[in-house]
């Protein structure tokens, strides 16, 4: 099969336009006969769900958690980006595209960048009018921060907790259309498989959590919402059960993988304090905004931060990047800090960590400057580390954060199987090599609540259906196949529990698919995971039956997952001959140790596909032209 | 550290459930309360036991998953956090810790420490929400809102759905949860067209659901994760009040 990204012709600020124009309509009054199954409700499923029933469709959404305010979104921090210029300081669409393409370090599409930025700003209208509070200055109108890879302030914010307002909005929304009838919400259901029938996605498999029994839905297309697969890595700053298992069973029912080796590792987590330790904690990167980042120029300097004199002090991020300072990219920031403790420079009872001082800026602000703007923030800090930040530094460590890669789609967020759509996080679609803050956020309500209800009518209106009933064979198939993994992973009765398995995959993707890679220790990595799927297939032990609420079973289907998607993560990462963004090649560096990317062999997306477990992947390339933005050595300098 | 857990331990909702006490060691101060019960699960599943089921996500205190009832309190003996913001260094060593599920007639027991909370969900879709369409919404700055009525509304907001409150209740009330949102509403220019029926369908379902009414004792603010305060019961009683008189 032929990629075909269906990029729309016409200048860029002109294709979204032309392409909305060209898109084939659902008339009003048929848009009840059209369903579709909606699979997470995280801040894209949920602005999607909400979205698509307003204008009229029938729609279920499903999810594993209780309720859909409950998804992972709600732990976002820091804030939103979009370029309404409100703080007058040059912003403008251009400029969140260009400096987003930048940031991605060259490996994104331009037009569903530029789509992104442009729709970016009735994000902001569409939240507020919702009622969420977001931060304003004493003027009452809406307060702006900076945040990593910008130099404009465009991120809006609300406290440390934008996601959580965001998704609190796009549920309320969702909740309306709940309250009217129009969806049709199932929580507690993990979607264990993908239906396809006659080569399009018409519904899903799930299984009751509660009860343990398996259910299928059917529709006319399927969006899946699911997130990211950090914690392929077993400690990232995802919550616990975030997993891959929608896309990666899609994966396998012939959706291309993309850019499974863009993972974002982000600067500014609490380091990890102990082998117990469950899962990482994020401080949020607009901390970036008012805190000096540090290390004690002499190796193993064990002193109080405070009894260190400034000139023994090494601010290395505004040494190497003055025009940037503390505020460039997080790959870039994630990486000097492992420099940092790699040249036995790194802090605390570890030595892998690197201070984020605010002694400066309390100095000149004040305390309580810093408790409006950040307060929850070094709240958390604290309970955590029992140490208090407003009187000594904070310690920080790069943790798995984001996964940039996810199944390809094209410019209308369909994946490679017809009427499989894709949202958020789930997808590959447009943060390229690297994410900048602020724009997950973004990119998850663009796609939710102002994509995909236009994108997905031209393909309800273009196709033909026939209907789905339950003894379908492709509906029979697929329950038979899941109900007889299920027994299969019960019948193991190993020694070794899922997370013990678990925590082994992390490690062995932590060393060899992390922070930095080359060649010798990516085959390594391959081996290793191949030879623990194996044992995970031998060893893992379950308690309780499949029929019953079995958290461990939830576990273990995800971790089978993981163990095979890894091996992709590892494959992916060996075939990319270069540098960019979050990837970093050992091989392929600059003098001054910064990522160095191979346009010529490597200006394109890497879609994979599917061809069996321990069969190696079909690579097909998506080429991408940059005829906006030039690439170029991206300088923070 | 070593502690002494007596954890409710029910099979299913319509089994009889019992408190059934476990001994772990080796426990250091900075382990998160979850981390302990992790602890315990492994041991547990080692010895071909049925581990312990609770819910948690994303263990930062904001996913309002991880409702417990620990020695008597919602959340444990520290304010302002939720089960998952618990670290051991809370608790003396050798104490013994009892950890029971959050217990109201709205929230059913599925296993364990696990409950159906699904009924604040049916709360908001009686009328948390302002109905606006996706779109042809003004433009984000088109209204200002006083930075002080703001961050009111923002307090109110910050609510995580937890159930801590009704937990902590006599009187099993989710008054405190119902206020948070109509509050937030309230105060808010958004929220002025529908502020009379959002206040009468929200409460409606709450007396639904089998939640009871609030007898001031001011428990749910004491426990609360996210220290949300009474003042926002007594603002929805007078929104309350007013709706019902005009
Ligand atoms: C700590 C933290 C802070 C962050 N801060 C920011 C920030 O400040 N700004 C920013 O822009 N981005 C931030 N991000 C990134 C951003 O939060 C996420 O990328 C984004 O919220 C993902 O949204 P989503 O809707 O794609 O997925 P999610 O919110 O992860 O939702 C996934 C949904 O899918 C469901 N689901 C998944 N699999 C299944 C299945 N098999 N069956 C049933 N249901 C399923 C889940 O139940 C859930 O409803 C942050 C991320 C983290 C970890
Ligand atoms: S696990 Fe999310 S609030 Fe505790």
């Amino acid at each position: 099969m032929k990629l075909d990204a269906q990029i729309p012709e016409g200048p860029i600020e002109k294709k979204w336009d032309l392409h909305k124009f060209n898109l084939k309509l659902v008339n009003p009054a048929n848009k009840r006969k059209y369903h579709i199954i909606v699979v997470g409700t995280g801040l894209a499923g949920a602005s999607a769900a909400a979205s698509l029933a307003e204008l009229g469709y029938k729609v279920t959404a499903i999810s594993y958690h209780e309720s859909p305010r409950r998804a992972h979104s709600i732990a976002a921090q820091g804030g939103i980006n979009a370029p309404k210029n409100y703080p007058n300081d040059g912003d403008s669409i251009y400029r969140l595209f260009y400096d987003t393409v930048k940031g991605g370090d060259y490996r994104a599409r331009e037009a569903n960048v530029y789509r992104l930025a442009q729709v970016s700003n009735s994000i902001i209208d569409q939240c507020v009018a919702q009622g969420v509070p977001f931060a304003r200055d004493y003027g009452g109108l809406l307060d702006n921060r900076s945040f990593g890879g910008a130099q404009v302030s465009r991120t809006f914010y609300a406290r440390g907790q934008t996601g959580q307002q965001l998704l609190l909005g796009a549920y309320s929304a969702l909740s309306r259309q709940i309250g009217l009838g129009a969806v049709k919400f199932y929580g507690r259901r993990d979607v264990l498989d993908i239906i396809v029938a006659d080569g399009q996605a018409r519904g899903v498999v799930t299984r009751n959590m509660v009860t343990g029994l398996l259910e299928t839905y059917t529709g006319d297309a399927v969006i899946l919402a699911t997130g990211g697969y950090g914690n392929a890595y077993y400690l990232s700053t995802n919550a616990k059960q975030s997993n891959a298992s929608a896309i990666w069973r899609a994966h396998k029912k012939g959706a291309y993988f993309a850019n499974a080796c863009f993972t974002q590792i982000h600067p500014t987590c609490i380091p990890v304090s102990s082998d117990h330790q469950s899962k990482l904690t994020l401080m949020s990167e607009s901390l970036r905004n008012d805190g000096r980042i540090w290390v004690p120029k002499k190796q193993g300097d064990a002193r109080d931060p405070r009894q260190i004199p400034e000139d023994e002090r090494d601010y290395y991020l505004e040494r190497l990047y003055p025009s940037f300072g503390n505020l460039v990219p997080r790959d870039v920031a994630s990486r000097r800090a492992k420099e940092a403790c790699d040249r036995g420079r790194g802090v605390g009872p570890t030595k892998l960590a690197v201070y984020l001082d605010f002694a400066d800026t309390i100095k000149r602000n004040g305390r309580d400057w810093i408790v409006q703007k950040y307060d929850n923030l070094f709240d958390m800090y604290q309970r955590i580390t029992d140490e208090n930040a407003f009187e000594k530094p904070m310690r920080i460590f790069p943790a798995v954060h984001y996964t940039m890669g996810g199944l390809w789609v094209d410019y209308n967020l369909m994946s490679t199987i017809p009427g499989l759509f894709v949202l958020g996080e789930a997808n590959f679609s447009d943060h390229g090599a690297n994410r900048l803050g602020a724009s997950a956020l973004m990119q998850g309500l663009a796609d939710g609540y102002f994509i995909i209800p236009y994108t997905i009518g031209d393909y309800l209106a273009r196709t033909k259906f026939t209907p789905m009933k339950e003894d379908h064979p492709a509906v029979v198939d697929t329950l038979s196949a899941v109900d007889n993994t299920i027994q299969k992973l019960v019948a193991v009765q190993g020694n070794q529990s899922v997370d013990q398995l678990h925590r082994k995959l992390g490690r062995i993707m932590w060393e060899f698919v992390g922070m930095s890679r080359n060649a010798a220790g990516l085959k390594k990595g391959q081996g290793e995971i191949r030879k623990l799927r194996e044992e995970f297939w031998k060893d893992v032990k379950l308690p309780g039956t499949a029929l019953e609420f079995n958290q461990e079973l939830e576990k273990a289907w995800r971790v089978a997952d993981f163990m095979e998607l890894a091996e992709l993560m590892a494959t992916d990462a060996l075939h990319r001959e270069e540098s960019c963004g979050g990837h970093f090649r050992e091989e392929h560096q600059t003098d001054e140790n910064e990522a160095k990317r191979n346009d010529k062999k490597f200006s394109y997306v890497a879609a994979w596909e599917f061809k069996g477990v321990g069969t190696p992947p079909k690579l097909h390339k998506e080429p991408l032209k940059f005829e906006y933005v030039t690439p170029s050595q991206r300088s923070y300098k | 550290m070593n502690f002494t857990l007596k954890i409710w331990r029910q099979k299913d909702s319509a089994s009889k459930g019992e408190l059934t006490t476990y001994y772990t060691s080796d426990i250091t101060s900075d382990m998160s309360f979850l981390e302990v019960l992790d602890k315990l699960n492994q041991e547990l599943i080692k010895r071909g036991d049925d581990p312990v089921a609770f819910d948690h996500d994303c263990r930062e205190g904001i996913c309002g998953s991880c409702g417990m009832y620990i020695n008597g309190r919602s959340h444990g003996p520290q304010r302002g956090g939720a089960s998952c913001q618990l670290h051991m260094r809370s608790f003396k060593d050798g104490e013994t810790i009892v950890v029971e599920p959050f217990r109201a007639k709205g929230f059913p027991i599925i296993k364990d420490l696990v409950v159906d909370r699904s009924a604040f969900d049916r709360i908001m879709q009686a009328g948390g929400f302002v109905s606006v369409d996706t779109g042809g919404t003004p433009d984000a700055n088109a209204i200002p809102i006083p930075k002080k009525i703001a961050d009111v509304a923002m307090n109110a907001a910050s609510c995580i759905g937890c159930g801590a409150c009704v937990a902590a209740c006599k009187n099993s009330s989710a008054m405190l949860f119902v206020a948070a949102k109509v509050s937030q509403l309230a105060l808010l220019p958004q929220g002025q067209t529908e502020r009379k029926e959002r206040v009468i369908a929200m409460l409606a379902q709450m007396d639904k659901e089998g939640f009871g009414s609030c007898t001031n004792t001011y428990s749910c603010e004491a426990e609360c994760p996210k220290e949300i305060s009474v003042t926002h019961i007594a603002r929805m009683n007078r929104e309350y009040l007013k709706a019902v008189l005009s």
